[in-house]
């Protein structure tokens, strides 16, 4: 069959759907040029939270969706990129910049720490442990001193809006961009992951670690590498979002409400599927906000109602998630056949 | 030159021994054909050769080196390929996929390692099915997607978990012939089988076990005659 | 720091123990039966809290009566989960029956905020209450039976898996479905059976602690984290493993809490999490 093997040979390595670059590159303008028509800062903040949602989702679809593992916690990761940049600003007027970044190598450093002994194991073990961590952290930061027990850091205000500050006080579309571009950035970062030689064995791992280890990959090695990815991606986002609203308590930065949410998005949106937690955080964010307006003081109960419930329902009937509603060659690679 | 060296074998579950005392070699570009009963430890022995189960006792030895216990991926970074009995390809996957996978033990680059598996599906004759997922393929093809995908690792030596079992009978002339061709690219092979015809046809030897023990090893025509095969596994035909 | 002191930290530690080891053994009879660890068995335990309370302060039934009550309504409570929930996702990807009972227990606890606030209640004047003078210590009347009916539910529970006919049956669906069935053991009769006991239990537990313990929505979240590091512990799936692993728990957060600092106790019972997954991942009694 030589000439359907040199046929096969120059197949692009990426069909790409002219549906979805076409998609995506109206998507992009939109998303650029949309506070410039002052959409007024109740929007700009939705288009916020729903960036850094959507990074965070994405996060956690790494390590679940990519590889399979599930945490019961991700939002610990939050808390600490958020801490690290506050307190080194706080204490040492060290640039959020690179704030960023330290607590980005923490965030990997406990990860990989947590990994090692629960990875190795079935994935019960490795989900209790993500929730016992979650809420210790928690307990843990409740009560340092050192960072502020459970009062916390409260950045203190710049004269004027700074970029190597990070903080904007006359609007919100400094922030808007801020997050636009770690959306964005992140983004590509997994795609390029997902479709790289660490994407495919993560994939092997999470479908069948058996017949993945008799292919040459080291099973542990790759899920730890996994979690300290997702790690690393959800840490900045702490960071910046304790840049937005420049005060970081245990509450707010170690709440289980994060760790619910992420995980619901991308199982909601299709887990393993890029898109899948930027469907869930477009759908459900608005869904919050609105909550809360309207529900005013018991609107996180109610929220949580809601998240529990739909997110049985997808066990139930959809667990490939919402994204698998859509036609299959839009969100696929074409196929030649 | 002996490619695998099994000495003194040894494995038991709770009170059950699974292998016991198993001792062979296979020379290299060989093909070994194992042949036994059901529970006779087959699988085990694989699983004990390609670290799934660590051995209680005795030792494996590949191309001059000891790699008794050592980690499923470590063998195959050491060249030993497997196929297993319950088939496990990667389902939300496709076929070319599947075998980039394998590619992937070797390479680094995502280009070669499609092009490498694109050469290996063509030689197991899957090409126009490449796309497909792996779950719409038949228990044929994806018993070839399994061989394509340790081929693709590039063993020296390929360990097949009875790669004919519950195939379309039309399909097995040309599962042989590949597992010729396999041979003939210098791969060397040990084949769990329970299609006597084919063993006998493409075996340079075979290695019989019963309950757990070697009972015989040796060339085809000695182990068809051989009284302990025959009475453990073959059965006698009583000629009136 | 008086050897009394250490002691009645011991007494206190092993009667809490009894609690988390019948808690405990509800959850590894679920998981035994079906490979699922259920995240809502917190909530579980704070609703058998609820049942007992609302039983009190609507009725006027003192928890001591009301239990029979409750461990009904738990054990329904267990079916009504399987039969709506579990039954569908049994043949799901773990990933996806861990999202599941985590969306239960969320859902349990964010209803029960929304229809009973999250105050903190207590029963007044309890049947059960004062403390009792033994040997120089002093234990607390309703935690001392407490952990004596939870030891005795524990016996029964492993009396009725191991020597009776329908607990064979459960043993045997345990071990191998496919096998049970061609025997004649209905499958998913025997799951809800189970979720019907694993939830009983929990009723139990949580009918005796109603008589001296806070009652709110969140108070499952802990028992819960206890339980899953007992279940660990114990081993997966065996039954007498959760009694030695909820005593040791018991007792390493009173004499942790007394001997270094009470507000980390969730760090040491973490700690013990830790040393068994690194050095003994099949627990004490595991199957793994």
């Amino acid at each position: 069959m030589e000439n359907l093997l040199s046929q096969a040979r120059q197949e692009p390595l990426w069909n790409t759907n002219r549906n979805i670059v076409v998609g995506l590159a109206a998507l992009s303008l939109f998303l650029v040029v949309f506070p410039l028509f002052g959409p007024g800062p109740f929007y700009l903040h939705l288009m916020i939270m729903i960036f850094m949602y959507a990074v965070m989702s994405q996060s956690w679809n790494v390590i679940a969706g990519l590889s399979g593992q599930i945490s019961l916690g991700h939002g610990a990761f939050f808390g600490i990129g958020a801490y690290a940049s506050s307190y080194l600003y706080v204490q040492y007027g060290v640039s959020p910049w690179l704030g960023i970044l330290v607590g980005m190598f923490f965030a990997g450093i406990i990860a990989i720490a947590i990994g090692i002994p629960m990875l190795r194991l079935s994935g019960h073990y490795f989900a209790i442990a993500t929730l016992l961590i979650g809420i210790s952290i928690q307990v843990i930061f409740q009560r340092w001193e050192m960072v502020g027990a459970a009062s916390g850091l409260w950045i203190p205000l710049t004269d004027e809006s700074s970029w190597s500050a990070l903080q904007f006080h006359d609007s919100k579309m400094p922030y808007y961009y801020l997050f636009l571009g770690f959306f964005v950035v992140t983004y590509l970062l997994v795609w390029r992951l997902s479709s790289s030689k660490i994407g495919f064995r993560l994939r092997a791992v999470r479908d069948d670690p058996q017949a993945a280890s008799s292919l040459g990959i080291d099973i542990s090695k790759y899920k730890i590498i996994a979690y300290a990815i997702s790690a690393v991606i959800m840490a900045p986002m702490g960071s910046l979002f304790a840049q937005y609203i420049l005060i970081v308590d245990p509450e707010r930065m170690f709440s289980l409400e994060i760790s619910i949410m992420v995980l619901l998005m991308t199982v909601l949106g299709g887990i393993g599927n890029i898109w899948g937690p930027l469907l869930g955080v477009a759908i459900l964010i608005p869904l919050s906000e609105y909550t809360r307006i309207y529900f005013g003081g018991t609107g996180s109960a109610v929220d949580l109602i809601l998240y529990g419930l739909i997110l049985m329902l997808i066990c139930v009937f959809r667990p490939a998630g919402l994204i698998s509603l859509f036609p299959k060659h839009w969100i696929e690679r074409e196929k030649q056949r | 030159m002996n490619i695998l060296s099994v000495e003194g074998l040894g494995k038991s579950f709770g009170g059950i021994r699974a292998n016991h005392d198993i001792s062979f070699a296979i020379g290299q570009g060989e093909i070994l054909g194992i042949i036994g009963p059901n529970g006779a430890g087959k699988s085990t022995l694989f699983d004990l050769i390609t670290g799934y189960t660590t051995p209680d006792s005795g030792k494996v030895v590949f191309d001059g080196k000891d790699i008794t216990g050592l980690r499923p991926d470590k063998i195959c970074n050491q060249g030993i390929g497997r196929t297993f009995q319950k088939l496990k390809p990667f389902a939300d996957l496709t076929l070319l996929e599947n075998v980039m996978i394998g590619a992937f033990a070797r390479e680094n680059d995502i280009r070669h390692a499609r092009d490498k598996a694109l050469e290996i599906i063509d030689f197991v004759d899957l090409i126009e099915k490449r796309h497909h997922f792996a779950r719409e393929l038949s228990t044929g093809q994806r018993k070839r997607l399994e061989l394509a995908r340790a081929m693709a690792t590039e063993p020296k030596l390929l360990l097949m978990d009875e790669v004919t079992g519950g195939v379309d009978q039309r399909t097995i002339p040309g599962l042989v012939a590949l597992i010729q061709k396999m041979k003939a690219s210098g791969v060397t092979i040990a084949t769990i089988e329970h299609n006597i015809n084919i063993i006998m046809e493409i075996s340079d030897n075979i290695l019989a076990l019963d309950q757990g023990q070697k009972i015989a090893f040796g060339k085809p025509a000695d182990i068809q005659n051989d009284e302990r095969v025959i009475d453990a596994y073959l059965g006698r035909v009583d000629v009136a | 720091m008086t050897f009394e002191i250490i002691l009645q930290a011991i007494v206190s530690g092993l009667m809490m123990g009894l609690i988390y080891a019948l808690i405990a053994a509800g959850l590894s009879l679920i998981f035994g039966l079906m490979n699922i660890v259920n995240f809502a068995h917190g909530e579980h335990l704070m609703l058998s809290m609820f049942s007992s309370f609302w039983l009190w302060q609507l009725l006027g039934l003192d928890p001591l009566f009301s239990i029979p009550i409750t461990i009904v309504l738990m054990a329904f409570c267990g079916v009504l989960t399987h039969y709506l929930l579990i039954r569908y996702i049994l043949k799901a990807k773990m990933l996806i029956q861990i999202c599941a009972t985590f969306g239960l227990s969320i859902f349990i606890r964010a209803l029960a905020q929304f229809l009973w606030t999250p105050d903190f209640r207590s029963v007044d004047q309890p049947l059960l209450e004062g403390r009792i003078e033994i040997a120089g210590l002093f234990i607390g009347q309703p935690q001392l039976i407490a952990s004596g009916v939870c030891l005795l539910a524990f016996a029964l529970l492993y009396l009725f898996v191991s020597k009776t006919e329908t607990g064979l049956a459960l043993q045997a669906t345990a071990q191998d479905r496919e096998a049970a069935e061609i025997l004649g053991i209905p499958s998913n009769r025997m799951f809800a059976l189970g979720w019907a006991i694993g939830l009983g239990c929990v009723g139990v537990a949580g009918g005796m602690m109603t008589n001296y313990f806070f009652i709110f929505t969140d108070v499952g979240v802990n028992f819960a984290l206890f339980a899953f590091v007992a279940v660990a512990l114990g081993g997966f799936g065996s039954i007498i493993g959760c009694l030695y692993a909820g005593i040791i728990i018991g007792l390493v957060e009173s004499l942790g809490g007394l001997l270094i600092d009470p507000s980390f106790k969730l760090l040491y019972v973490f700690a013990i999490y830790l040393l068994i997954v690194i050095y003994k991942p099949q627990g004490l009694f595991g199957r793994y």
